[in-house]
């Protein structure tokens, strides 16, 4: 899968730093955990810019082209920022054959991005995912946390007009 | 103790459909009434009827009830809780007779079922290991230590006939085996929680609903294979079952079931929790070990086989989830209970996450040897909507499909085989004949492609030929010599991969191609598509018996491609078509049609 790299300045505050400096500080020690200290990185920015790969790369004394290799590699690690409400539709085979593809291409075309894009204002990204276990409920797309399962195209409109303010 | 136990189901399902806001209700409305000291809310794991959900059962009567919302709460609470009166209308339906309520273990979904490997889900409190406990949990781990060596425990295992959930089907304690004549100073136990294959979802709930039976396995395998530390790698797409996983081992280190010197046996035992970030080749063995690593997910190539150079380079025995949550079980009942259930060369029960066009979506357990039809008309309820049974797809991207004429094969690891099919680790999606098999077999391609490592060339680029093939194919645009070439590459593909991957991608073509040919036929010479999926093949027309002349379909037509006067009957220029529907979404009177 090709990663999209954004080209949105990086915008990072010290606090931000200093919490990703206090997770290197406590796995500096063993390698194997350089995907751990990613995911945190992750869940502190919100997304992998360059300029965070390197502070993980000089902090766990590993080549800047490995962490960037394994930020390439694994499909959670994203290189450009999320939207405020980030959308995510299921395309399992479960949710396919009950026709999630239909409701990513409505989605789509109502916010004008395609998968792996954000909107220009910033307040939708969405992408595809795989299987996230909620079968029972095909179709099912995600906003943010929230779960939605067994939905219609014609709810789209409705799912997205709750997060618009 | 308490006269009242109300289960709520707090799986991913129906947590998905809000059972965590019941339990919050459902707590503040028992103290309203002043009956917390009566009535226990408990959160299990999944019950398995996923396509119900939320579900709650309340004990001692054993009442279902399903899809309860958060404004039926007071309700139950005032006519079950503190009346003693059923909410009949909240019942799950298949238990309702004429005038009486059935147990939950005499409905179709459950009838059938042997629950096994998920016997503690929906049952306990998966986050309170007092519950496992008392459910004989940890009894299995002290029984190991205290009355067997660890080669007679790999005996047990191997006479129980018990043989990889993961997808494989190679025997456990075999494997075991081979990882315990090697000497080594370190040695690992690994589980593989890295359910990557899309619509299954197993062993999910076996970690969100019992994790500490797989902990307790982990520990019996490294008692019996001379290995003192586990990993267990989850999906980071798994938020719940990884908090339960962590839960349940701060809970076992705490009560010094991990640790040193568990049950003073001199036997030490700890596990950790790494987790994936969402790449599908990682399941693979090797791949997982190189991902745990740190590293790029690549696969390497075996020989040397884990149980010689695994993890960090040492010896490693790898299960799967639901491999191990069946050990317990087994060194507590006895191998020869084990492999009572289930056929020659399959022993014992395996799991299904029934998906797709089928009405009692969710978890089944049956015995090996059950035959598809039985899963499908009779636990599974049937196909929606009157719709014909097409086929069911087992083993996900790496699987293949079993259509009609063979529904009533027993399912065993041997048998699917056979039909060029795989047990994989237990995703059954059911199609019905909306559903095209090209178009099916062109969706588990376009995952393989994504999904391909990129290490060895047969799998990276031929895996994006044969997608391309059979882009050609639903495009209308293949000939017949493109379906030879399809089969070729196919078996290239699976002859020269160097992992499970590449060696299993071509096999949702294969099968489709043996048992649907005439569909892939349809495609290439008649430039149809019979199940009316793939666009380029459909053609969008107006019946004029149905059509009013309303002109609302012209009117949203984006390609000016439908004319006709008011209140006369429409035609659709297919020349200028982009089949883009709009037009039978918009007609009222379904005048629309697709061929």
């Amino acid at each position: 899968m090709l990663k999209k790299i954004s080209t949105i300045p990086f915008k990072g505050t010290p606090e931000q730093a200093e919490k990703l400096q206090a997770v290197i500080a406590e796995c500096k020690g063993d390698k194997s955990l350089l995907m751990h200290v990613m995911q945190e990185a992750q869940e502190i920015y919100g997304y992998l810019p360059y300029e965070v790969q390197i502070m993980i790369a000089e902090g766990m004394d590993v080549p800047l082209e490995k962490v960037y290799g394994v930020s390439t590699f694994y499909a959670q690690f994203s290189l450009s920022p999320k939207g405020e409400n980030n959308i995510s539709v299921c395309l399992g085979t479960a949710c396919y054959v009950k026709g999630s593809q239909q409701i990513l291409d409505k989605i789509s075309e109502v916010l004008g991005i395609g998968p792996g894009e954000c909107t220009a204002d910033g307040s939708f990204s969405l992408e595809a995912c795989r299987c996230i276990g909620a079968c029972g409920l095909a179709p099912v797309l995600t906003v943010n946390d929230e779960v939605y399962g067994k939905i219609t195209e014609d709810d789209v409109p409705g799912i997205l007009a709750k997060y618009q303010a | 103790m308490y006269r009242s136990h109300v289960l709520v189901c707090g799986g991913t399902g129906c947590t998905s459909s809000n059972s965590l806001a019941i339990i919050e209700a459902l707590e503040a409305e028992i103290a309203k009434k002043g009956l917390q000291d009566e009535v226990k809310v408990v959160r299990t794991g999944c019950f398995g009827l996923c396509a119900i959900g939320p579900i709650m059962i309340v004990y001692p009567e054993g009442s279902f009830y399903s899809q309860v919302k958060v404004t039926d709460v007071p309700e139950i609470v005032e006519e079950h809780l503190l009346k003693g009166r059923l909410v009949k209308r909240l019942l799950y339906d298949e238990t309702v007779t004429m005038d009486d309520v059935k147990s939950l273990q005499e409905t179709d979904f459950y009838k059938k079922q042997h629950r096994v490997a998920l016997r503690n889900c929906g049952v306990i409190d998966p986050e309170n290991i007092e519950e496992y406990i008392a459910f004989d949990g940890y009894m299995a781990l002290a029984k190991c230590l205290k009355e067997y060596t660890p080669a007679e425990v790999i005996q047990i295992v191997k006479d129980s006939g018990l043989r990889g959930r993961g997808g494989g089907g190679f025997p456990t304690g075999l494997k075991w085996s081979f990882t315990a004549a090697n000497e080594a100073d370190q040695k690992y136990v690994v589980c593989n929680a890295d359910e990557g294959d899309p619509g299954a979802f197993m062993d999910r709930s076996v970690l969100e609903g019992d994790p500490h039976c797989i902990i307790e396995a982990m520990a019996i395998c490294g008692y019996a294979t001379g290995a003192s530390e586990g990993y267990v790698y989850v999906r980071a797409e798994y938020p719940i079952a990884v908090k339960r996983l962590k839960i349940a081992i701060d809970q076992a280190r705490e009560y010094g079931l991990l640790g040193k010197n568990i049950f003073d046996s001199g036997f030490d035992f700890d596990v950790h929790v790494r987790l994936g970030a969402g790449a599908f080749v990682c399941g693979e063995e090797t791949a997982l070990m190189t991902s745990i690593e740190g590293n790029r997910g690549e696969p390497r190539p075996r020989p040397p086989y884990p149980a010689v150079k695994g993890l960090f380079g040492k010896p490693t025995t790898e299960n799967n989830v639901e491999t191990f949550a069946n050990v317990p079980q087994i060194i507590l009942k006895g191998a020869d209970w084990f492999a009572s259930m289930g056929t020659e060369k399959s022993k014992g029960t395996k799991v299904f996450a029934l998906g797709g066009k089928i009405k009692n979506t969710g978890l089944v357990e049956i015995p090996m040897g059950t035959t598809l039809r039985e899963i499908i008309e009779e636990i599974g309820g049937g196909i929606p909507n009157g719709k014909k049974f097409k086929a069911a797809q087992t083993g996900g991207p790496s699987g293949g499909c079993i259509p009609a004429a063979l529904m009533d094969t027993p399912i065993d690891y041997d048998n699917l085989t056979a039909i060029g099919c795989m047990m994989g680790s237990g995703g059954l999606i059911v199609m019905d004949e909306d559903n095209c098999m090209v178009d099916i077999a062109k969706f588990f391609l376009n995952f393989t492609v994504d999904e391909s490592c990129g290490k060895c060339t047969p799998c990276r680029v031929g895996t994006k030929r044969l997608l391309e093939m059979l882009d050609k194919i639903t495009a209308g645009k293949a000939t017949m010599e493109d379906l030879d070439r399809l089969e070729d590459l196919c078996n290239y593909i699976k002859a020269n991969s160097l992992c499970g991957l590449g060696q299993t991608a071509p096999n949702p073509v294969l099968a489709t191609l043996k048992f649907f040919r005439e569909e892939y036929i349809a495609h290439v010479r008649d430039k149809k598509c019979p199940a009316g999926v793939c666009k380029a093949l459909m053609t969008y027309a107006i019946d004029a018996d149905k059509c009013r002349g309303c002109t609302a379909c012209a009117r949203k037509c984006p390609a000016g491609a439908i004319s006709g006067k008011v209140k006369e009957v429409h035609t659709i220029d297919t020349e200028k078509c982009i089949k883009c529907g709009v037009c039978m979404e918009t007609c009222k009177f379904g005048a629309v049609v697709k061929r």
